[in-house]
């Protein structure tokens, strides 16, 4: 029966026998001046769930959108399920599914009038009902868009996009916006996709959401992709097991070197954020019995002291030198 | 599912939208009515007025309110000052002012030319003071009447169908293309295999669903409310007014095929209509425009909707004997068409 496991995530399984569910290669898109996206290549591999990760204008949606055929890319080569948009646009639109950034439905229509309008575009999928269920909806199926909240209508783009049993889902920022049970709930439904064997491409500037959903990431700004991996592997390049963040309150200013710091045991690189300043470290207790030596030593006084394992956000803040989130 | 699921569904979606849009169903359907009722009231009456006149003080006025008095088609105003006289001839509130000639000699007539009003008050004037006289007159002036008989309502009742076809098939359709595509649902759609033609066809599906209903209630209420004649055939009546709804669905889609805002479609909704509601003979006869205007003006699609209407309604015209009014609907209707589909903008 594991047909029907299938049918209420609203997602086909894999072909096993296949490449990858999605091909790119040398995709550069300009608008005017502006180098959008500059050059890039991945695979997304059938069964697997990449995510796009990136600040704002980090050039994720316009890649999202040349893989959804919405935008004509300028240079490189897009393969979806081994079709291109040229020859095969149809077909591809049969195949997959997408929920767009902004695009919102008509207020006065009905949850479940909507969820008809785009299955009567496809050649096969679920059924209304199934699609309700598996974004959690069955209860809202009769009321109108504008009384949704935005949670919900996040749902109901998601059910849209899983109605004709996508063999790749597109997903873009699905959860910008949105509060954190409202998050977590569209979390479960992308991962019950997963679980079913879907084919997913998720684009965030939420390190959690990625971490928590992708199997495989890629790290974008400006149009290029700065690091790629598996969450594990791509935190892993930073070649650091903790990080370490200090201040020594506002009069102390930069009391501290980084050639002070440096030389520390076990230090790898140093940034300062505002006040306090943060060492990517291999081993935190060396490096903070290290610290409290020199502060001693100095006269100083430690006004904060925190230590965490890396995250994504500090790859990123590595790699750039800004966070994720700076608009 | 099949091509006609879709082209239903789509259809479904807009007649709903139109439905549940309370401001869009006062515009279909109550307005016209309104605006008929209101018209109807001012024009009501079936024979003309009275023409209105006021009689210059001076030797010999009081023989002319006499004279001016006697007759049917005349109604003297009294006036405290010479002045005041001008005042309401020059706001059209009199028709004419006549002015005793020193030493006994011909009256002076103050009319406005340029109104009809002051011509029919002439003509009244010349045949009262020869009534008086006793004499014939002069030089009978012979007006070819045109419009004999026949009221300003039934006149302006086939023009207010033929403006609210327009009007309702480009706001129709422009607004919900342009509100569809500010959402960003047009590139919602496109993601899908949605044929693009089915949607385009959607629109002018659901105009039809309406225009049976909209036809319906706003000739019914003139038909029986204001008695205005239906003399030509129900079938002929239907087919030019299908058509006209379909040119301007066309002309709605072409003319929002590229805004990007609901406010910028607006715009050039109004930009494009501005020139029919006065051109085109809803509220007045065209044929006062000057002659060398008027084969470009029997052109626009609202002149020729008109015309059409008119001669079914009015004459009892048949259908065949529209060719050249269909002809231009027609031609309009598919190359707006056709050009939107081509420059449509999905963005």
């Amino acid at each position: 029966m594991g047909q029907a496991v299938d049918n209420l995530s609203g997602v086909a399984p894999p072909l096993l026998d296949a490449g990858p569910a999605v091909r790119v290669r040398g995709l550069v898109k300009r608008f005017g001046e502006v180098t959008a996206v500059a050059g890039v290549d991945f695979e997304v591999h059938r069964g697997t769930c990449l995510g796009l990760l990136g600040p704002n204008g980090a050039g994720k949606t316009t890649t999202v959108e040349m893989l959804e055929g919405l935008t004509e890319p300028d240079e490189g080569e897009v393969e979806i399920l081994g079709l291109t948009w040229r020859r095969d646009a149809r077909e591809i639109r049969e195949r997959i599914g997408a929920q767009l950034q902004e695009s919102k439905f008509p207020d006065k229509l009905r949850v479940r009038e909507v969820l008809r309008l785009f299955r009567s575009f496809f050649r096969d999928g679920a059924d209304i009902d199934e699609a309700l269920e598996t974004v959690g909806l069955a209860e809202k199926r009769d009321a109108y868009v504008k009384t949704l909240s935005g949670g919900q209508k996040q749902r109901l783009s998601i059910g849209v996009a899983l109605l004709n049993n996508p063999e790749i889902v597109f997903l873009d920022e699905p959860t910008t916006g949105l509060d954190p049970q409202a998050r977590r709930r569209v979390w479960e439904i992308v991962e019950r996709v997963k679980a079913a064997g879907g084919t997913v491409l998720l684009t965030t500037h939420y390190m959690e959401e990625a971490e928590r959903l992708a199997d495989d990431l890629i790290i974008m700004d400006h149009g290029r992709v700065i690091a790629r991996g598996t969450p594990a592997a791509i935190i892993a390049t930073l070649n650091a097991e903790s990080v370490v963040q200090f201040s020594l309150g506002a009069g102390a200013g930069r009391a501290l070197t980084e050639e002070d710091l440096l030389a520390l045991d076990g230090v790898n690189a140093i940034r300062r954020e505002g006040a306090s300043v943060v060492l990517t470290v291999r081993h935190a207790h060396e490096v903070i019995s290290g610290l409290f030596a020199l502060i001693e030593a100095r006269g100083l006084a430690l006004e904060d002291l925190r230590t965490h394992r890396p995250t994504l956000e500090d790859v990123f803040v590595s790699l750039t030198g800004k966070s994720l989130r700076d608009e | 599912m099949s091509r006609l699921a879709e082209l239903r569904e789509l259809t479904r979606v807009r007649v709903y939208a139109f439905l549940r849009e309370p401001e869009a169903v006062f515009w279909v359907f109550v307005f016209p009515l309104v605006l008929a009722v209101v018209l109807g009231l001012a024009f009501r009456s079936a024979r003309p007025a009275p023409s209105l006149v006021a009689v210059a003080p001076g030797e010999g006025s009081a023989a002319l309110v006499e004279a001016l008095g006697a007759s049917d088609g005349l109604e003297v105003e009294p006036f405290q000052t010479e002045d005041a006289m001008r005042v309401a001839l020059r706001r059209g509130a009199i028709d004419a002012i006549v002015e005793p000639a020193p030493g006994g000699g011909e009256p002076i007539l103050h009319i406005d030319t340029t109104r009809t009003e002051g011509e029919t008050a002439r003509l009244r004037i010349v045949e009262a003071l020869a009534a008086a006289r006793g004499a014939p007159l002069p030089e009978p002036v012979v007006r070819e009447q045109t419009e004999k008989g026949s009221r300003y309502i039934d006149f302006l009742f086939p023009g207010l169908i033929g403006m609210n076809l327009m009007g309702t098939g480009m706001w129709g359709i422009g607004f919900a293309l342009a509100d569809t595509r500010q959402k960003k649902l047009l590139r919602r759609m496109l993601v899908t295999p949605m044929r693009r033609g089915s949607f385009f066809l959607s629109f002018m599906l659901s105009r039809l669903v309406f225009l049976t209903l909209e036809l319906a209630i706003v000739a019914g209420f003139g038909a029986w409310v204001l008695g205005v004649p239906f003399r030509g055939t129900l079938v002929a009546f239907a087919l030019v007014s299908t058509l006209g709804a379909l040119t301007f669905a066309g002309l709605g889609v072409l003319t929002v095929s590229r805004a990007r805002t609901i406010e910028g479609a607006s715009g050039l909704m109004n930009f494009v209509m501005m020139p029919m509601w006065l051109a085109s003979g809803v509220f007045f006869s065209y044929e006062r425009f000057p002659d060398v205007t008027i084969p470009f003006i029997k052109l626009l699609p609202l002149t020729a909707l008109n015309d059409a209407l008119r001669n079914v309604m009015l004459d009892g015209a048949s259908v065949v004997g529209q060719g050249r009014e269909l002809l231009i609907l027609a031609v309009w209707g598919a190359v707006s068409f056709l050009v939107a589909v081509r420059i449509f903008r999905w963005e």
